[in-house]
């Protein structure tokens, strides 16, 4: 029996002060709001990949594939075209997502099954202790570029939206409660929903001033334009000083993959008959 | 004995293929058993594309050197093929495009008039085809009927003007009243995986088995089966494994190329116990090759894949019938012993056309997967069990929470770093290795052939059985054949070779990767006849290898 919490009693090892504290719980209140609304618990499955933000799945009390490193997209995939009745959460870090696993992140937008990504973009290696990864910012000093990077990182959002995903939004740890509520907004959309959360990495890159001081939530700003949400996307190119901005910033319904698949009813006809009938048409 | 093998050639895009294969219908037909190689370069249009459909009164599996019938749809048909014509061989020709010796079909001038596509051009010839060799109109007609989905009628007036324009050369006899249905070693693989209960197929498109992939698409309307093509062979895995996570049968196919890059998924089946089927279709390695011809070199690569260790099974069938009863065997296996499993097979197999023993599609029960007994209490993926096998349950569970894992874990499927923790699960795949040789050690995992009391046996794997078969019967050699690879049946295989005094070892690789593995376990090989052009054994060629060792 789950815990009411959803906590399991695995011992915590995340740094203090570590931003993933923050998204678990967020994580936890956005899914107790959907068994609220009546989505049986059992029905959801957290998939993660490998980093720090991946022990989520040991410390939530849900059914997890807790998979390897950046390859979270394809098994949440497989699962949901398994049984459309699941809801499947991929949580996953930006060196999953944006490094090793980038050619899932793409085709899962393209293909629009209806999973979540929530991408713990703490814009640092964590766990091999403090390297660079594609959304550091230029000139980011780590262990394996003691000089500092000369590669420009990339603007995950711009890439999401080019991609075609129906769900695009950003949040921080630095915001618990926007956070939460994007990400229920993200559970609830039907397709392949995309969250970059903002966290901070209390080890190796602690930017909480910078977001603090940055960041900002949208108003007024209409999801359903892809215009807007482009130039939205650009305002700050994970490398400068310029705003930042949290919240939706595109929305769109389309036709999900899954949809493509007939739900299969059983056969009247066994397998063994089916193949002996097949065989004939090659006789 | 009759025994009949007839050329055709053209060049990419000609419908080679299916010449051949209609070809093999009329002789099927004729009460011939058949057996069709398919020659192909890697490219789409031009080049030489040729098959040899063979036809005997016996099963056979393996193409010979020579060619009673040409059939010639370009120059190179006949240019690239002189040794095999002699003065016997029946020639006919494409006199639009082909200059030589023999019959001339004008198929272009007959398309023409008929106002009948370029693939049509394959009913011309088969048409004329049939005449030269005896073979009565009315056959000609139940193949086209039977195998031609489109425009029939047009068809058999396009045939029946090839079979009037030529004059029989050189009759073939009926061999019998025995039809049996022609397929190729993915379309028997496919079937034997949805034998075994295949609920899903997910691979990227890789010779020799995307034809497999083209063939469950094709049925997946008729079969409850879900078939998808994702952007790689990493996300392959991954998907496969997402697929029986949730609790559907699911296998994936690949050659060695996309199996480098499932090798990492196929670890992580081990570690979180998420069963899952491998088709490796070999072809010629190392890295790209040959894409298009055969090979055996990969089965050290599957027998020690992955990063670890963990129980694996690995078949590798050699016959048709074999390909369809052990790839229904490893798909219920792998589920009943929650480990990854590997069908070993090659190009030889994947895409040769054979007659197919309908009678010999028993596949032995397996038996039922484990299921948690009602007072187990609390759900625990990876509980500890005295076979090491935990019952497997699939989300949705209701109060319940599912949860396997790469990472070493404890029962519930927690990660741990504990020490105690780490021994007993590392235990517990161990006990899982055993239970999975218990399971193989009920079926017959070493097949033996030929003359019984023979000194001299062949050892095979693969697709080379047929053609071992056929040379060892001319020798009164006995073949010696494991199937299993792993977990490795030694007390099998040492019954097998008992008495033998001199074991040849037949395998399409260099370095003798089967003899290798039995001098590990203690069972001596003398000789290796290695076979490294990316051809298969013809039946002259391995006869006369075989002359030079023993």
């Amino acid at each position: 029996m789950p815990s009411k919490d959803l906590i399991t009693t695995a011992q915590n090892t995340w740094c203090p002060g570590c931003g993933n504290f923050t998204l678990q719980f967020a994580l936890r209140n956005a899914i107790k709001g959907l068994v609220a609304d009546g989505v049986p618990l059992e029905n959801i499955v957290l998939v993660t990949g490998i980093g720090c933000h991946a022990k989520i799945g040991d410390y939530l009390d849900i059914n997890s594939f807790y998979s390897i490193h950046g390859r979270t997209i394809p098994v949440a995939t497989g699962i949901k075209l398994a049984n459309p009745d699941l809801t499947v959460i991929c949580c996953a870090g930006d060196g999953d997502a944006y490094a090793e696993g980038l050619d899932h992140l793409i085709f899962g937008a393209k293909r629009n099954t209806d999973i979540t990504v929530i991408v713990h973009n703490n814009r640092v290696y964590g766990l091999t202790t403090g390297q660079y990864t594609p959304t550091s910012p230029l000139g980011f000093r780590g262990r394996s570029t003691p000089q500092g990077t000369s590669e420009a990182p990339f603007n995950p959002i711009s890439l999401m939206l080019a991609s075609g995903a129906g769900f695009v939004a950003r949040s921080t740890t630095r915001k618990m409660p926007h956070l939460s509520g994007i990400i229920g907004q993200a559970l609830r959309h039907r397709g392949f929903s995309f969250v970059d959360v903002l966290q901070i990495c209390a080890s190796y890159f602690n930017v909480s001033e910078l977001y603090d001081r940055q960041g900002y939530e949208l108003s007024g700003h209409d999801p359903a334009d892809f215009q807007a949400a482009c130039r939205k996307a650009e305002e700050w190119d994970y490398n400068s000083d310029a705003p930042i901005a949290f919240g939706l910033l595109y929305k769109e319904e389309k036709p999900v993959f899954e949809e493509h698949f007939s739900r299969h009813s059983p056969s009247s006809v066994s397998r063994e008959e089916q193949i002996r009938a097949f065989l004939e048409t090659k006789r | 004995m009759n025994d009949i093998s007839v050329l055709t050639g053209g060049r990419a895009g000609d419908g080679i293929n299916s010449a051949g294969l209609l070809i093999a219908h009329l002789f099927n037909q004729m009460g011939y058993q058949t057996y069709m190689y398919f020659d192909y370069p890697s490219l789409i249009k031009g080049g030489h594309n040729f098959t040899i459909t063979r036809a005997a009164d016996k099963k056979i599996g393996a193409h010979r050197e020579r060619c009673d019938y040409l059939l010639a749809l370009s120059q190179d048909s006949i240019d690239l093929h002189r040794d095999l014509i002699t003065d016997d061989t029946v020639i006919l020709f494409d006199s639009g495009r082909v200059h030589g010796d023999g019959q001339g079909i004008a198929v272009g001038e007959i398309l023409k008039a008929e106002q009948a596509p370029a693939v049509m051009g394959n009913s011309c010839l088969i048409g004329a085809f049939a005449r030269a060799a005896g073979i009565p109109f009315d056959v000609v007609e139940t193949v086209i009927r039977r195998q031609i989905p489109k425009e029939r009628e047009k068809n058999l007036v396009i045939a029946r003007k090839g079979y009037d324009s030529v004059s029989e050369k050189r009759s073939i006899p009926r061999a019998g009243d025995t039809c049996c249905p022609l397929l190729n070693g993915n379309e028997l693989i496919g079937l034997g995986l949805l034998h075994g209960g295949l609920d899903a197929y997910v691979a990227y498109p890789m010779t020799p088995t995307s034809n497999l992939l083209h063939f469950l698409a094709g049925v997946a309307g008729s079969f409850p089966l879900t078939v998808i093509h994702p952007e790689n062979e990493i996300a392959v895995m991954l998907m496969a494994l997402g697929f029986s996570f949730a609790g559907k049968k699911t296998a994936v196919g690949t050659s060695g190329g996309g199996f480098c890059l499932m090798t990492e998924g196929f670890s992580l089946a081990g570690s979180s116990e998420v069963p899952v089927v491998v088709v490796m279709g070999q072809r010629t390695g190392p890295s790209t090759g040959l894409p298009t011809y055969t090979g055996q070199t990969d089965l050290r690569f599957v027998l020690h894949a992955g990063q670890g260790e963990f129980p694996r099974l690995v078949v590798a069938p050699g016959s048709p019938e074999q390909a369809y009863v052990w790839s229904s065997v490893a798909l219920s296996l792998a589920w009943k012993c929650q480990v990854p499993a590997v069908i070993l097979v090659d190009k030889t197999l994947c895409e040769g056309t054979y007659s197919f023993d309908d009678t010999a599609m028993t596949v032995p029960d397996t038996g039922d997967e484990p299921a948690p007994s009602p007072e187990a209490g609390q759900y625990r993926r990876y509980a500890i069990t005295e076979n090491g096998i935990s019952p497997m349950q699939f989300p949705p569970m209701k109060d319940a929470a599912i949860k396997v894992n790469s990472y070493a874990h404890d029962e519930a499927g927690i990660t741990t770093e504990k020490a105690d923790m780490v021994l007993l699960m590392t235990e517990k795949r161990q006990r899982k290795a055993q239970a999975l040789k218990y399971e193989t050690d009920s079926l017959e995992c070493v097949k033996t052939y030929g003359t019984s009391g023979a000194r001299t046996a062949l050892l095979c794997w693969g697709s080379t059985l047929l053609v071992c078969k056929e040379v060892a019967e001319r020798h009164g050699f006995r073949v010696v054949q494991p199937i299993v690879f792993s977990p490795f049946p030694e007390e099998q295989l040492r019954e097998a070779v008992a008495g033998i005094r001199n074991l040849i070892a037949v395998e399409e690789n260099a370095e003798g990767q089967l003899r290798l593995l039995c001098h590990q376990h203690g069972i001596p090989v003398g000789s290796h006849i290695a076979k490294l052009d990316g051809r298969p054994f013809s039946v002259e060629e391995l006869d006369a290898r075989l002359r030079e060792v023993s």
